[in-house]
């Protein structure tokens, strides 16, 4: 039986999708069933970060109303085949998304996968309720910057109260990542530590994801960055996030970029 | 570290974040859990009130001031004239 994860911030922008994408193709890599779900209705891109935007025939809201059947619509990665994604409608109605129907969903896929991961809109509305709402387990985004770190206890305040886990008087795991981290920043005191972020949000890191090019190279090409550059600092940060998901333990580093002439020269070329 | 703060002359600004988050987190968990309690509150007295008098989902207001001391609830709803039910059916 699958777990299900939310990747979730409040904040828009702080890297949700990115990493739902790498955190994903990561655990599908490793031999772990896969698939994504994509809840950004109206602005979906999951799609085009896993290089699948013009695979899509049907959507989430196609299945929920039952125009098409769940096999119909899912797409399985071409270079992973334990992964697989469950694309948002890009222009279909926001409230066709209902609770039932998210439920009847993931009750479906819950026997045939090992992870459903579910990645976020931004925001505290519907969307973001939705996505969260049949979470075991959440993973929240955010970035070291104090607007983020206050939408990421908001989201902590919802996962405790909103989720079925919690109407059941059961408890959401939480998990944080941080992402877009800039150690020299955060060094010359420019940009909250990562002791500041946990002692402020009481809940466990699961990871820090360096400020990376390498993201951006990954998500021009449509391949999620573990994929893409495997060597890559961030890709490394995923990996090691997804062990620990896993349930190892594995000690907590920035990985950085490795400067060495050989891989100065390989980081040259042009993605 | 510090050399480097000395150089450019610029002050570490994260402190300041760390700590203007902590007391801004500290109030807006505190409504919280205080926005549940109210919503709480809001349904029973309104449940409790339309047993007796027909009343209008939203002319019931309610508002807690905390103070240091004590905190006070204030219920204001409004009732249109006439809007008793029968004693018979109140009972
Ligand atoms: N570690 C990183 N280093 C550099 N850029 C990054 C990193 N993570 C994400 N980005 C960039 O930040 C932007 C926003 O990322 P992403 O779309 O994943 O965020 P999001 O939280 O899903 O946004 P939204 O709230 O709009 O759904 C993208 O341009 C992405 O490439
Ligand atoms: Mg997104």
């Amino acid at each position: 039986m699958a777990k299900v994860l939310v990747v979730t911030s409040g904040k828009g922008g702080v890297g949700k999708t990115t990493s739902t994408a790498a955190l994903g193709a990561a655990l599908a890599q490793m031999g772990q069933r896969v698939v994504v779900i994509d809840f950004d209705v109206g602005l979906r891109n999951l799609d085009l970060v896993l290089g699948a935007e013009r695979r899509v025939v049907f959507d989430l809201i196609n299945v929920v109303q039952g125009v098409a059947k769940l096999q119909q619509a899912l797409i399985r990665d071409k270079r992973l085949e334990n992964l697989w994604l469950l694309p948002a409608s890009q222009t279909r109605d926001k409230d066709a998304l209902t609770d039932e129907g998210i439920g009847r969903i993931i009750a479906e896929l819950r026997p045939r996968f090992d992870w459903i991961l579910c990645d976020s809109p931004a925001g505290i509305e519907r969307g973001a309720m939705l996505a969260m709402r049949y979470a075991d387990e959440a993973v929240i985004v955010t970035n070291p910057e104090v607007s983020s770190v206050r939408d990421s206890d908001r989201i902590i305040g919802m996962l405790d109260s909103k989720t079925v886990k919690a109407e059941r008087g059961e408890c959401v795991k939480k998990h944080i990542l941080i992402a877009r981290y800039d150690a020299g920043r955060a060094s010359r005191g420019e940009m909250l530590g990562i002791e500041d972020i946990l002692e402020i949000l009481a809940t466990p890191l699961l990871g820090i994801i360096p400020e990376s090019q390498d993201v951006l190279r990954a998500s021009n090409v449509g391949s999620p960055v573990t994929l893409h550059n495997a060597d890559s600092a961030p890709a490394r940060a995923y990996v090691d996030a997804v062990n620990r998901l896993m349930g190892e333990t594995i000690a907590m580093t920035v990985p950085t970029e490795r400067k060495g002439f050989m891989s100065r020269l390989l980081g040259r070329r042009a993605a | 570290m510090n050399l480097l703060r000395l150089i450019n002359g610029r002050k570490a600004t994260a402190p300041v974040a760390r700590e203007r988050l902590q007391i801004l987190l500290a109030h807006e968990r505190g409504l919280r859990g205080q926005s549940d309690l109210l919503e709480l509150l809001r349904a029973e007295i309104l449940a409790a009130v339309q047993r007796h008098v027909d009343i209008d989902q939203d002319k019931i207001v309610i508002r807690m001031e905390r103070g240091p001391q004590v905190s006070t609830l204030e219920v204001d709803i409004e009732v249109p004239n006439g809007a008793h039910k029968s004693f018979a059916a109140a009972g």
